[in-house]
């Protein structure tokens, strides 16, 4: 198995931790990513309903860009993900489309045949393919004692996603237990975070919002991890917005699960791109592990 | 002499001339075929006139062969037999081919329906030429049963044979009969006492003449057939002595170790390391639990055994197999609690009040855990609401399709037992009401009267999140009220999952040692669905009760009973015949190579000492052909399925592919021109 990466247009700007952190994480572990060359944006959650053919063609674009030395295709992003995974399907199962997306890539040269490409998610990719014993075995500041939230949000675990169960995901419960810390089995998990709902509905997107911190915090996380930008910025950039509307008091960290992977495999925060999130994680970080360090020392 | 063959063509109404040119098909057979001296369609060739016809037919036109293209030979193969015997032929001269399962009913296409059936025809009619005369044989039926289950579809069979006076081995996996009704509180619809109507069964067949009771026993091996089945048990150890323990459980009460209860108490309570599954047990002789006794833990205790007044307890008492001879089976091995953790946004096992419904049937029972109080997992705050979540596992595409049959009843009575015992609120979420049995429906209306309230949706999920002050401590369960349409939560203190009815896991593998097939589920597959639901596709072996599918107590009881009535026919009659399509060995060609004889699946193949030459036992050879396959000499035969049997039948399919050939040797000049 050979893997192309596809980061993703928000990787490059406003989720720029999430593909920092990304990129430690993947060199620490001795793994291979090649980034796809000339890769577009995949249309994000809008495009679909606006114009399925052209929202399937531009897609499509980047699974025809995978050459032929690599058979897998990765992406951190929930909304790449799913809308790569999505493409792969609809080309294999509607012939229709395929053939008019077949003419557009054509047009420049490109060709694919649904199947070539495996689209994975990155988590599924360390999850399944690098596994518990290499992690373990590479994780040198174990995450004793953080109390941390996996939070999957709504894309990744739509039932084509091949790795999870689609109601009640553990995979990323599962690989935080690996390093050692204490991961909060909160109800949920999966549930949406609005998306894009803040800019047509505040109040709705923020009360989505509002559930997650709760249970969160109902739950005594000390941080809540993603795995997708969307979900990220919603839960760290509106929090404060969430305070006031709400007259509620959260102060939940939410970082990137790659970032909090990147500290128990021992890489210097600096390089995990901490510091760009609004609710400042390394105090909280360094606060519980530094305490249980202190402890261990005595 | 050449043969003279009758082909008859059945309509099955429109099941095959639906797809299948039938008229059509029987006047070419008549005119193109070798040897066909008549050919006919009929609208019902099973019926009494279309069987009229053949055996009119046989006597004025002296047909030597006849052919009948209908249904599978399942069903109608003996019918058309019988006919070509009532008119003086021998039945084994009658080949019937499917054209509806195989043909008909599988096919869209018209014309390439009819190519299929005239090619089946054809092939009929070739193999019947070569088909030969055979005379059935005749064996006599053991009187003794075997009864696989001791729930209350085994017990019913057990005893009805028991009382018409033919002996019964009843073999139970577990310590005691009685299956899962022994650990209900109610019944529905008529809320009679389980334990009240189902533990004098378990004695009667405890204390009854003519049954030997097997408990804690499993079935080993099947060899042998329908009249004389042989049949191995493994009776497990109980390390203790069966006919020295006088079952007053001082062993019991003395033994320190206390474990949770999986099996009988669903998790709800403990038992000792030695135990009796429930006060009314039948048999009264404890079993020790290897796996958490102390004394097997680390050679330590031995309390129960310095107790024991009649030194019934040995530790070194091990498996012991034994041999049954019986003449036939019932399975009635019942059924498994589908597992709810495989729906994780219901919750159960990380939140505590949530309960499969055998919890909740513990949780009810005056002789449960609770003494029946029903209360809440501290042990002691009773629910103010509770919500009973029906189709957990069951038609859902990604657990089970199927219905459970009987959840929607249970939800029921569960929600009258709530009602009578507290005064909760109880909300049942069902997808369908399905309560079609008698005085079922009156049961529904009933709880409607008693205030049970009734949302129409399929949970999407229980959760603790609140998001509103009155959620505060609950569980939410979250549904679509599609009578409504609209989303609602329900904040509710207990939820009940109402699991489906799964096969037993080893169902597949009991079914194999039998000789009997599952459906894709697991489920026994029956003989027919609808005209014989209780015997199988095996002579001899019978299924009763849930391990056909999910059925209530009532259904379970019915099919005990028609299991145990056919059983006494078989008995009463005294004679079963045995199909001559058998093996047999050429033994002056044989070189005693004994290949054979380790293939045979029925162990039907004896080697001969002296001769040094294997010999087929007809009694017990099925016909399989697998000897016949093997033999390296080819020198083993298959009546009714020989080498120019079958040769003959291919040819007979191939009949359009052979054609051009056939032709070109009349019309030589042709060939060239079509070659090209």
């Amino acid at each position: 198995m050979k893997y192309a990466y596809y980061p993703g247009c928000s990787l490059e700007s406003g989720s720029a931790a999430y593909d920092k952190s990304v990129k430690a994480v993947i060199e620490q572990l001795g793994f291979g990513l090649d980034e796809l060359d000339d890769w577009n944006c995949c249309g994000a959650t809008e495009y679909f309903s606006q114009n399925e053919l052209v929202a399937t063609s531009v897609i499509a674009r980047n699974l025809a860009l995978v050459d032929d030395r690599h058979d897998q295709l990765v992406a951190p992003c929930a909304a790449c993900f799913l809308n790569l995974k999505k493409t792969d399907k609809l080309l294999a199962e509607q012939p229709k489309i395929r053939g008019k997306v077949d003419q557009a890539l054509a047009a420049g040269g490109l060709r694919y045949r649904p199947g070539r490409v495996q689209v994975r998610h990155l988590l599924d990719v360390l999850y399944t393919d690098i596994g518990e014993q290499a992690i373990k075995a590479k994780v040198v500041q174990p995450l004793t004692g953080l109390r941390v939230a996996p939070y999957y949000g709504c894309q990744i675990v739509r039932p084509l996603n091949g790795f999870d169960n689609p109601e009640y995901p553990m995979k990323l419960d599962e690989m935080f237990t690996w390093l050692g810390a204490e991961v909060v089995d909160y109800p949920v998990k999966a549930h949406c975070c609005g998306g894009h709902m803040t800019q047509i509905s505040e109040e709705n997107a923020f009360e989505l919002i509002r559930r997650l911190l709760q249970s969160a915090a109902d739950y005594r996380a000390d941080l809540i991890l993603c795995m997708c930008p969307m979900c990220q910025l919603n839960m760290d950039m509106y929090q404060g917005r969430v305070n006031n509307f709400f007259n509620t008091k959260f102060k939940l960290p939410i970082v990137y699960f790659t970032q909090m992977l990147g500290v128990a495999l021992g890489i210097d925060m600096k390089k995990l791109g901490f510091g760009k999130e609004l609710v400042a994680a390394e105090p909280v970080i360094r606060g519980k592990l530094e305490g249980q360090t202190a402890a261990a020392t005595k | 002499m050449a043969e003279k063959i009758g082909v008859y063509v059945c309509h099955c109404g429109s099941n095959i001339a639906g797809k299948v040119d039938v008229e059509e098909i029987a006047q070419w057979a008549g005119e193109n075929l070798d040897d066909v001296a008549v050919s006919r369609d009929y609208k019902f060739m099973c019926s009494s006139l279309g069987q009229q016809m053949i055996e009119d037919d046989i006597k004025k036109e002296k047909l030597t062969r006849v052919v009948v293209g209908a249904c599978s030979p399942h069903l109608h193969e003996k019918t058309f037999r019988r006919a070509c015997s009532n008119a003086g032929m021998n039945p084994y001269l009658m080949d019937l081919t499917n054209i509806r399962e195989h043909c008909s009913w599988v096919h869209k296409d018209r014309s390439l329906a009819t190519e299929k059936a005239r090619a089946l025809i054809s092939a009929a009619v070739q193999r019947v030429k070569h088909q030969e005369p055979l005379e059935p044989m005749y064996v006599d039926v053991n009187p003794a049963t075997l009864v696989i289950g001791g729930g209350i579809a085994g017990l019913q069979a057990t005893l009805e044979l028991a009382d018409a006076g033919y002996h019964v081995y009843l073999v139970e996996r577990l310590p005691s009969i009685g299956g899962h009704m022994a650990q209900f509180d109610k019944t529905f619809p008529t809320l009679d006492c389980s334990a009240c109507i189902l533990t004098p069964k378990m004695s009667e067949a405890g204390q009854h003449e003519n049954v030997t009771l097997l408990t804690y026993a499993e079935l080993e091996e099947v060899s042998g057939s329908v009249g004389s089945f042989k049949v191995k048990i493994r009776q497990k150890s109980r390390c203790v002595d069966y006919d020295a323990c006088t079952g007053c459980g001082i062993c019991v009460e003395k033994c320190p170790r206390k474990v949770l209860d999986t099996e009988f108490e669903a998790g709800m309570g403990n038992r000792k390391a030695i135990y009796m599954p429930f006060p009314q047990a039948v048999p009264r002789v404890p079993v020790i639990d290897q796996d958490s006794c102390i004394w097997f833990e680390r050679q330590k205790c031995r309390a129960c055994e310095k107790l024991c007044p009649t030194d019934a307890i040995k530790f070194d008492q091990e498996d012991e197999l034994i041999d049954i001879e019986v003449g036939n089976i019932i399975i009635a091995t019942g059924w498994k609690p589908f597992d709810s953790k495989k729906i994780p946004q219901y919750g159960y096992g990380r939140l505590a009040n949530v309960y499969t419904s055998m919890e909740f049937e513990r949780l009810c029972n005056a002789a449960g855990p609770t003494n029946g109080k029903i209360v809440m997992r501290d042990g002691k705050t009773v629910p103010k609401s509770i919500a009973i979540v029906h189709c957990v596992g069951s038609r859902d595409d990604r657990h089970n399709p199927y219905c459970s049959g009987i959840c929607c009843m249970a939800a029921l009575k569960f929600g009258h037992l709530v009602l009578e015992k507290t005064d909760a609120e109880v909300y049942s979420f069902y997808i369908d009401m399905r309560t079609n049995q008698k005085n079922y429906e009156e049961f529904y209306q009933r709880l409607l009267g008693e205030g049970m309230r009734f949302v129409r949706g399929k949970v999407s999920e229980v959760t603790d999140a609140a998001r509103m002050p009155t959620e505060q401590g609950k569980l939410i369960v979250q549904c679509e009220d599609t009578l409504i349409g609209r989303q609602q939560r329900y904040p509710v203190d207990m939820v009940i999952l109402m699991g489906a009815l799964e096969p037993q896991e080893d169902a597949r593998e009991l079914g194999l040692k039998c000789g009997i097939s599952c459906s894709m589920e697991g489920w026994y597959t029956e003989r027919h669905p609808k005209l014989d639901p209780v015997a199988t596709m095996t002579d001899g072996v019978f299924v009763a009760g849930t391990c056909q599918g999910p059925k209530d107590i009532p259904a379970s009881v019915a099919q005990g009973a028609a299991a145990a009535a056919r059983v006494a026919g078989m008995i009463t009659k005294g004679k079963v015949m045995i199909e001559p399509i058998v093996a047999s060995i050429n033994e002056q060609a044989c070189s005693g190579c004994k290949i054979c004889n380790n293939m045979c699946p029925y162990n039907a193949i004896e080697f001969i000492e002296e001769t040094e030459t294997s010999r087929v036992i007809t009694a017990l050879c099925k016909g399989c052909g697998t000897c016949v396959a093997a033999c390296p000499a080819g020198v083993i035969t298959g009546a009714h399925f020989n080498n120019k049997q079958i040769f003959a039948e291919i040819e007979g399919a191939l009949w359009d592919a052979l054609q051009p050939a056939a032709e070109s040797s009349s019309q030589a000049e042709t060939v060239p021109a079509s070659a090209s």
